[in-house]
């Protein structure tokens, strides 16, 4: 689009033509709208304002915040001293960061990409054909994990997994096994699975809709089982919606701090996924700058996953 | 449209972070420059006070760390039930048409600390803030959330319940000498026992160790009863002050050292004391198993040991008169016993041997306090003290304290309700053998960093190396310079 356009207006540039109705009318070309400078401005600016204070504004007073020794309490949150890039190293060569960032990565390849993904595309896959009252129940009983607030879920969990009269424990009859303790970041892991499976698994299936007929029945015709048919037919088909759900359940399960309801981010720092470090450093520890610097990098992680995310949807829309 | 809807998404997403930072970071709370013109308009109105429709009416905010059902029921309950009616009606006497609304709220202390941190720097927050700790006075008087009373109100100063009040807890809720709200009360620390188990063990109902060792010898003695945790004594961050406090601290007052020394202005470094205290820790958690590692790292685990030993799984407990009163009276809501003023028994905290503990006493405790503060940004200040005065009124007490006695900050009122025996206890033979926390602002930091210290040994590290990383941690905070060695 934007090619077509600049063709358009090179031979009107104002040289031999200036002056005459034709290229007068063809400059107004652009407002499409009719609006005008002024108006088209009126429009646009209270989009760019509510950007500019929600988006831009927080980011770079982050920015600053994160150069500074800024806390909660006492005499630094009175008058919050410049300390350079001291965060920032600090950051970079503290144990705790570096092993949070470490159990963060563990935590989305496990419950976003392993977890997520695969059981959402399996419920998919399976109810495709199932009829349509057992899909309905079990669409219904993923989607309710997923509207329920995190705070209903997380109360939830908190009682099967409890180690003294836990229903887990009833059911394994492993009494007194104190799960979140004992398998944190595993009881993290499936506690983000049931809390954010339904994602995946609706757009896999409207994905799953979109494949041609044609193909699966050519597919079934030849005898493919069901492996071929997923690797041949369905995967090359819905390679882009794979990707989008790729990119989105990453970026919100590198943020989600629901965990915290479960652990605390314990015991110790067994839990203390990104969100939940950052949480506890600016807020129960009160140290605010350093907090603001975390999240600063935080921050250029996101927008490196979003950028990712933005390019292959270019690509997609291009091809 | 797709493209729309996850893009949306993704700004949402991107956005989190950093709008969470730009709150906190939304103001300074610089003091309001024309502050003194509130306290002055609002005098006028009592001088002349003109009952009916030509007062405007009044609407004030009282915080409370209690909520009915919940923590500390017993205080929101007197709140809302009497407190507020009879301080509106004894207001509407005067004239004055005030509506008071009670925010409670059932958080950890931690959280709720952070909950008005946030509030006050946002210039906003109720205007009468109870369930303040006396330590957090320094920290927040500092970042200029909160101001001297006489600043704020200076009629606050010709109370006459100042004169009830003993100095040493007016100075829970003072910093650098000046007044920043009213004390609610002190407390002190005990180790709790269940006489039951006891006897079951062969232990004598009036028990009352003179050393470390007698606690572990007790506590060796109940671990050969089935499914008892011998001692629970409080460690790790998610236990929070309460670690602190009912830990850390009573113990190290038993190795004659102090986590500040007034004297000196220096802290207690990783190595000597805190080494003992540590290696008590791991007697208790180490491989005799004296108490239950896992209990300490529960995100619950405070409120699931205060379960425990109200159904008598639990032997032995170090905590304060808050859990007699609050906790397993049989009118809680947390943990009732209704037989607890027969099975519950109590010693004072011996020091590691007889003579070790600061001064060369045999016995210590630790104690705090919190109170009231008046929220400088309030718009009706006058009404607002009116208010924390009338709730620390010697009539707003008795009835408050009449059937749940505790020591409060009033002499004339303790007189007055303190039959219970054990807050009797608490008064005769703990207040005077006591310790207070330094109120200093570093002071919330290195709790932590205690609590993490307890918390490795509990999961397993030596006493040692949680020592050294003690050691280096609090030079982080207070610097190197600061500290005793």
């Amino acid at each position: 689009m934007p090619r077509t356009s600049t063709t358009d207006h090179e031979p009107l540039g104002p040289g031999e033509n200036a002056g005459s109705q034709r290229p007068e009318k063809r400059r107004t070309d652009p407002d499409a709208a009719g609006l005008g400078r002024a108006r088209a401005t009126a429009f646009v600016v209270p989009a760019l304002v509510l950007i500019g204070v929600f988006l831009i504004f927080p980011a770079l007073w982050t920015l600053y915040l994160g150069v500074t020794n800024w806390r909660l309490t006492g005499l630094a949150a009175a008058e919050p001293e410049f300390v350079g890039l001291d965060n920032y190293i600090d950051a970079l060569t503290d144990d705790r960061f570096l092993s949070s960032l470490y159990r963060t990565f563990v935590f989305v390849i496990g419950s976003a990409i392993l977890g997520q993904m695969v059981l959402g595309f399996t419920i998919a896959w399976v109810m495709r054909r199932t009829n349509k009252l057992v899909r309905g129940f079990v669409e219904t009983l993923v989607l309710i994990a997923w509207i329920l607030p995190a705070s209903v879920i997380a109360w939830l969990w908190l009682v099967l997994l409890d180690r003294r009269s836990g229903t887990l424990n009833a059911l394994l009859g492993t009494e007194g096994t104190a799960w979140l303790l004992e398998y944190p970041m595993q009881s993290i892991i499936a506690f983000n699975i049931f809390n954010g499976t339904a994602f995946s698994m609706l757009l896999f299936s409207s994905a799953l809709a979109s494949i041609p007929p044609s193909q699966m029945e050519t597919a079934r015709m030849v005898g493919a089982g069901t492996w071929a048919t997923l690797r041949d037919v369905v995967f090359p088909n819905i390679r882009g919606h794979i990707l989008t759900v790729l990119l989105l359940v990453t970026l919100w399960t590198f943020n989600v701090f629901a965990p915290f309801l479960l652990t605390g981010g314990g015991p110790g720092q067994q839990t203390e996924i990104f969100p939940v470090l950052i949480y506890r450093m600016a807020l129960q520890t009160g140290e605010l700058g350093r907090g603001a610097a975390f999240s600063l990098i935080m921050i250029v992680i996101n927008l490196v996953i979003a950028l990712v995310y933005l390019r292959v949807l270019r690509e997609r829309r291009q091809s | 449209m797709k493209t729309h809807t996850k893009r949306g998404r993704l700004a949402a997403a991107l956005l989190a972070p950093a709008l969470v930072l730009a709150a906190c970071g939304g103001d300074d709370a610089d003091p309001e420059p024309d502050e003194p013109d509130n306290g002055e308009a609002a005098p006028d109105d009592e001088d002349d006070p003109e009952p009916g429709d030509d007062v405007a009416p009044v609407a004030i905010t009282l915080a409370e760390n209690a909520i009915r059902g919940g923590k500390n029921t017993e205080a929101a309950e007197w709140i809302e039930d009497w407190a507020i009616p009879e301080f509106e009606s004894m207001m509407a006497d005067e004239g004055f048409d005030i509506t008071v609304t009670f925010e409670g709220s059932g958080a950890d202390d931690e959280d709720y600390k952070t909950t008005i941190a946030l509030d006050l720097s946002t210039g906003g927050g109720p205007d009468v803030i109870g369930g303040f700790d006396g330590i957090w006075v320094g920290e927040f008087a500092q970042a200029n959330y909160i101001q001297p009373l006489d600043d704020i109100y200076p009629e606050s100063s010709n109370w006459d319940g100042w004169d009830q009040i003993p100095d040493a807890v007016q100075q829970n809720m003072s910093f650098n000498d000046q007044r920043y709200g009213i004390p609610g009360g002190t407390d002190g620390r005990v180790i709790y026992f269940n006489k039951e188990l006891f006897a079951d063990a062969g232990l004598p109902e009036d028990w009352q160790p003179t050393s470390w060792e007698e606690i572990l010898d007790a506590a060796r003695a109940l671990k050969q009863l089935d499914g008892v945790v011998p001692i629970q004594l409080n460690g790790g961050v998610s236990m929070g002050e309460a670690t602190t406090m009912q830990g850390f601290l009573p113990l190290m007052a038993g190795t004659g050292a102090a986590v500040y020394s007034e004297d000196s202005g220096l802290w207690q470094g990783g190595s000597g004391e805190v080494e003992q205290v540590l290696e008590f820790y791991a007697a208790v958690y180490g491989d005799e198993e004296l108490g239950d590692p896992l209990l300490q790292q529960e995100a619950a685990g405070r409120d699931n040991s205060f379960l425990m030993f109200s159904e008598g799984e639990i032997g032995m407990l170090i905590e304060g008169d808050y859990l007699w009163r609050a906790v397993i009276n049989p009118g809680s809501d947390l943990a009732p016993m209704e037989n607890r003023d027969e099975v519950i028994g109590w010693a004072k905290i011996p020091a590691r041997e007889p003579g070790a503990g600061i001064d060369g006493q045999d016995f210590v405790s630790m104690s705090g306090g919190g109170g009231r503060v008046l929220n400088p940004n309030t718009e009706s200040p006058e009404v607002a003290w009116r208010l924390m005065e009338f709730l620390d009124s010697p009539e707003a007490l008795l009835a408050r304290h009449a059937d749940d006695p505790r020591i409060t900050s009033r002499t004339d009122v303790n007189e007055q309700i303190i039959d219970d025996e054990m807050i009797s206890f608490i008064a005769e033979e703990v207040l005077p053998i006591t310790f207070y926390r330094p109120g200093l602002e570093e002071y919330p930091q290195v709790s932590i960093a205690l609590q993490e210290a307890t918390e490795a040994v509990v999961t397993g590290t030596s006493p040692e190396d949680a020592a050294g990383q003690y050691q280096s941690t609090l030079e982080g905070i207070v610097g190197a310079e600061n500290i005793n060695d």
